[in-house]
């Protein structure tokens, strides 16, 4: 193998994993030592720069982070990354005078945000303080977004939201509330230099099955009714409720449900319980709250007496592969079920609707009528308008609205500049040695044994009786910093320099990993096989040195690594070093500008 | 100085021996000696040697005198018996512990000051005795504990870190364990685990005095440029006579595609050496052919390493004084004791 580029931002920054996992690209560890150290308001303000909304993700994100901890591959369980987070937004104070100033002069330039969801504020976050005029229409009376009207209040609070809405709009940014923009021609017109879309995805999917129509008073549209609930405009659903479909929004539903009078609440898949797209621990969550999950049935009929619903009937199926290898759910042949009910909520998925936009004015959609967007500069094929968020790939989640948000961002900033949109900005990276003494680094080295720690939550009698009461409490300081001491510093990278190492072993009998092999040189599959220890992660990389005095190499497997740092402090010649990687996204501003 | 302890955990891959132990059970506390010191690599090799035989760790006794090197003892084998002696004085006790239970696995570690200075008549006799164990001299040519002064194998015409050079004449540890009776002999570097753990596997199966000289450098005080025992001196100046592989009974034997001539030796206990010869005029079963090529070799400035003699037909200290096969230290009052009328008999028949 050739010696590996180690200058590449790439090679460090997929060694940590959670932030290379992250769409935002957080730098996770750097904030989870900031806990550590009970500076909870350095590590927010981390959070805020590069994913806007730390308070809303510390307990609604998707967590893309924690699959990928390296936490899963040492030892079973991820470091409770999401929940830190919270942690940092719960203790962090008044953060107020930390947020950049309103820009003292305008530049002139102008830019329409549709919908005032998680990406269009995080467009706004980026340009306002740059001096940009930013405008943000949205048709509900408040900002936030789904985040705002599809998530449960005991989930996330309210005042979660404001906070941290207000930060952004503070800066500047005007809000025209309960505004819906019904043409995009018309918004074309005027005086904006950029116009950014991130409406969602705001159709829930429905059902065609018989009865639907007739029984419509006690069928309800997922996310039009978790709207209806937020708003307080539903505040009641019957006994026996029935929510299909098995995403985070039927979780969401369900457990609304509960505490809306809903006493005998279960949830219908049509094909298995692993399937299911909700994320595990709302899986978890929802079955905590004595809400049972039914699978492999497929709605068939809504039952009712003259409009008035009574129950559902299902087939039952079973999962076959055909010719073709593909999963299909085909009837396994046993009788029909009938399950009776008061109430249906339907939450079967999303869909993005465009009705607004004009297929004349040179935006073009595709087959399935979406906009044709460019994944890298968010740009569609109007050279004016851009989208993020749902409204860009789909339904997706809040922390990609906020990639998204940030890519746009830095297109618009640079459509504005004059600058070509496809030459990306390069990430900011820093490498700072820890050493601070012979054997004393400036990060707790030794890893923690602990097991993953549950995060406290409210009782279920009391949660379950009132729909804005948070469900969980978070962790506290003491539970944090156990936790905290969990993130295994995988932004502290093993640095080798070849031309220091002595090859006297010290660094192979120490690591306890066995990551670290010193051998002949070979092509990278033959390599993976002969170190002492299997390199099988065909994902983790081979660190590679050039060649050493005895025409050997250093081979380390990056899957496993610890970075307990044993390796640099048992090197008698400070061959091995261990350096802080931080890297942090290029943001809208003259660091995106060529 | 390492202030954390070794994390506990370890790559999925790792195998537990016939013994039902990880290599991470062979391990001991974590290493206080200097970073990148050659003790540590023979530490470790020494936990790979002891994991690859699936030799519980209580069967093992490890014993050492004063120095660098006899503090190692404390980093591996942490389920093992220790002793720590006197300065020099680690062959007495391992004998009088071998004397006592016959059982164990002798594992005696030493230093080039605890053995060729100090400790060099008690080295001496325990050699010529034929303890049954294993002699290990971790040889860096200073005494590193008391800031790097020259020791007895310090090589003619070797400097210290400070370029004074040295006058007087080399202690070559294994020309002399030869000469003294050791029943199997071998030299090794810290540096090259290939070649030191399959010695070492032979040496712990070898019935006899085993003795291995295993050049160890001092980063702190003799790596420097005119020093012999060097990484990259050793590295440079190093003939390896043959390379061992350690076959047990029941394994299957298989050859590699390797150059130079196979040897294989029989031991009494089942267990066959296999030999690969790297230099041909060199056979380790030919006492004074092996001292005499020990001799021209090092005149040339070589360092010979490898395994450089074995007695294909051992005898250890109980079959010379024909003690009896169980342990003295299990045998009751009765058995140890055996009376005034039995002690007259014995001075009768001397009379």
């Amino acid at each position: 193998m050739d010696p590996t580029d180690i200058a590449n931002p790439d090679y460090f920054h997929r060694v940590v994993d959670c932030q290379w996992a992250c769409p935002a690209h957080t730098p996770v560890p750097e904030y989870i030592r900031l806990i550590s150290a009970g500076r909870y308001a350095d590590a927010y303000m981390v959070n805020w720069k590069s994913n806007v909304f730390p308070g809303i993700l510390g307990r609604t994100c998707d967590r893309p982070c924690e699959p990928a901890c390296r936490r899963v591959r040492v030892e079973k369980e991820p470091v409770a990354i999401c929940r830190l987070k919270r942690v940092a937004a719960d203790y962090k104070g008044d953060v107020s005078d930390r947020m950049p100033p309103r820009a003292a002069k305008k530049n002139g330039k102008r830019v329409a945000c549709i919908g005032a969801g998680p990406a269009s504020l995080t467009v706004a976050r980026d340009l306002a303080p740059l001096g940009y005029e930013v405008v943000i229409y949205e048709a509900d009376p408040f900002a936030g977004g789904m985040m705002r009207t599809q998530i449960p209040k005991f989930r996330l609070p309210e005042t979660v939201i404001d906070e941290e809405v207000g930060y952004v709009l503070d800066l500047g940014v005007e809000l025209r509330a309960g505004q819906k923009i019904a043409s995009l021609k018309q918004l074309l017109a005027e005086p904006y230099d950029a116009i950014f879309v991130g409406c969602g995805a705001p159709r829930g999917r429905e059902i065609d099955v018989p009865g639907r129509k007739e029984a419509a008073a006690n069928i309800h549209i997922g996310i039009d009714w978790l709207s209806s609930v937020s708003f307080g405009h539903t505040t009641k659903i019957g006994k026996r409720v029935i929510v299909l479909g098995g995403g985070n929004t039927a979780m969401d539903c369900c457990r609304s449900s509960r505490r809306l009078g809903g006493e005998q609440v279960t949830v219908v898949v049509r094909s298995g319980f692993e399937e299911m797209k909700a994320s595990p621990w709302e899986k978890e969550d929802a079955m905590h709250e004595g809400i049972p999950i039914l699978n492999f049935l497929v709605p068939v009929e809504f039952l009712h007496d003259g409009g008035k619903l009574r129950g559902v009937v299902f087939q039952k199926v079973h999962a076959v592969k055909d010719a073709k290898g593909r999963r299909q759910l085909v009837p396994n042949g046993e009788p029909d079920v009938t399950l009776e009910c008061d109430d249906v909520l339907v939450a079967i998925g999303q869909e993005n609707a465009f009705p607004w936009i004009e297929r004349d004015i040179g935006l073009e959609f595709d087959t399935w009528d979406m906009p044709k967007v460019d994944p890298k500069t968010m740009r569609s094929t109007h050279p004016r308008v851009f989208f993020g968020g749902d409204a860009a790939f789909g339904p997706k989640n809040i922390i990609w609205a906020v990639a998204h948000g940030h890519e746009a961002a830095v297109s618009i900033d640079k459509l504005c500049n004059g600058e070509d949109l496809s030459l990306r900005p390069q990430p900011a990276v820093e490498v700072v040695s820890q050493k601070m003494g012979i054997h004393e680094w400036s990060y707790d080295n030794a890893p923690s044994n602990d097991a993953r720690k549950k995060v406290p939550l409210r009782d279920k009698e009391v949660a379950l009786k009132d729909i804005r009461m948070e469900v969980e409490l978070g962790f506290d300081e003491k539970l944090a910093y156990a936790e905290a001491q969990r993130c295994l510093n995988c932004d502290v990278q093993t640095v080798f320099s070849d031309k220091l190492c002595i090859e006297c072993d010290a660094c192979v009998d120490i690591c306890p990993m066995d990551c670290i092999t010193f051998t002949g040189n070979d092509p990278e599959p033959a390599l993976r096989k002969h170190l002492r220890a299997p390199a099988l992660e065909l994902t983790q990389a081979l660190y590679v040195s050039g060649p050493l005095k005895t025409e050997r190499v250093m081979v380390k497997d990056e899957d496993v690594c610890l970075h307990c740092g044993l390796c640099a402090e048992r090197c008698p010649t400070g061959a091995w070093d261990m350096q802080k990687y931080l890297l942090e996204m290029t943001h809208a501003g003259a660091a995106c500008r060529s | 100085m390492t202030w954390i302890a070794r994390p506990k955990f370890h790559h999925a891959s790792l195998a537990k021996n016939e013994a039902g132990c990880t290599r991470r059970d062979y391990e001991g506390a974590i290493s206080t000696l200097c970073a990148g010191c050659g003790h540590d690599s023979i530490s470790a090799a020494i936990v790979q040697a002891f994991y690859e035989l699936s030799i519980p760790p209580h069967r093992v006794a490890k014993l050492s005198g004063i120095g660098c090197s006899s503090k190692t003892p404390t980093y591996f084998l942490g389920a093992s018996h220790g002793f720590n002696s006197v300065h020099g004085r680690m062959p007495s006790v391992l004998t009088g512990a071998n004397m006592a239970n016959r059982d164990l696995i002798y594992l005696g570690v030493s230093g080039d000051g605890d053995s060729a200075s100090i400790g060099f008549g008690q080295f001496a006799h325990s050699i010529r005795r034929g303890v049954d164990m294993i002699y290990i001299v971790e040889n860096n040519g200073v005494y590193g504990l008391t800031k790097g002064q020259r020791s007895a194998t310090a090589d003619e015409g070797s400097m210290l870190k400070k370029g004074d050079v040295n006058t007087d004449k080399p202690i070559d540890m294994v020309s002399m364990a030869i000469k003294l009776g050791a029943s199997f002999v071998a030299r090794s570097f810290s540096g090259d685990k290939e070649q030191l753990v399959p010695l070492l596997k032979a040496a712990i199966e070898h019935r006899g005095a085993a003795f291995l000289d295993v050049i160890s450098p001092c980063v702190a005080f003799n790596n420097h440029a005119g020093s012999t025992k060097s990484y990259d001196w050793v590295r440079e100046h190093n003939e390896a006579v043959n390379q061992l592989d350690v076959m047990e009974d029941h394994e299957e034997i298989v050859l590699q595609q390797a150059p130079g001539t196979v040897e294989e030796i029989s031991t009494p206990d089942g267990t066959t050496l296999r030999l690969r010869k790297l230099a041909q005029d060199f056979d380790p079963t030919d006492k004074a052919g092996a001292l005499d090529f020990l001799e021209r070799h090092g005149a040339k400035g070589e360092l010979v390493t490898g395994l450089l003699f074995v007695d294909r037909a051992p005898k250890d200290m109980h079959q010379h004084l024909g003690t009896v096969s169980t342990p003295l230290n299990v045998l009751g009052e009765a058995e140890l004791c055996p009376g005034s009328k039995t002690l007259a008999a014995i001075n009768a028949s001397l009379r």
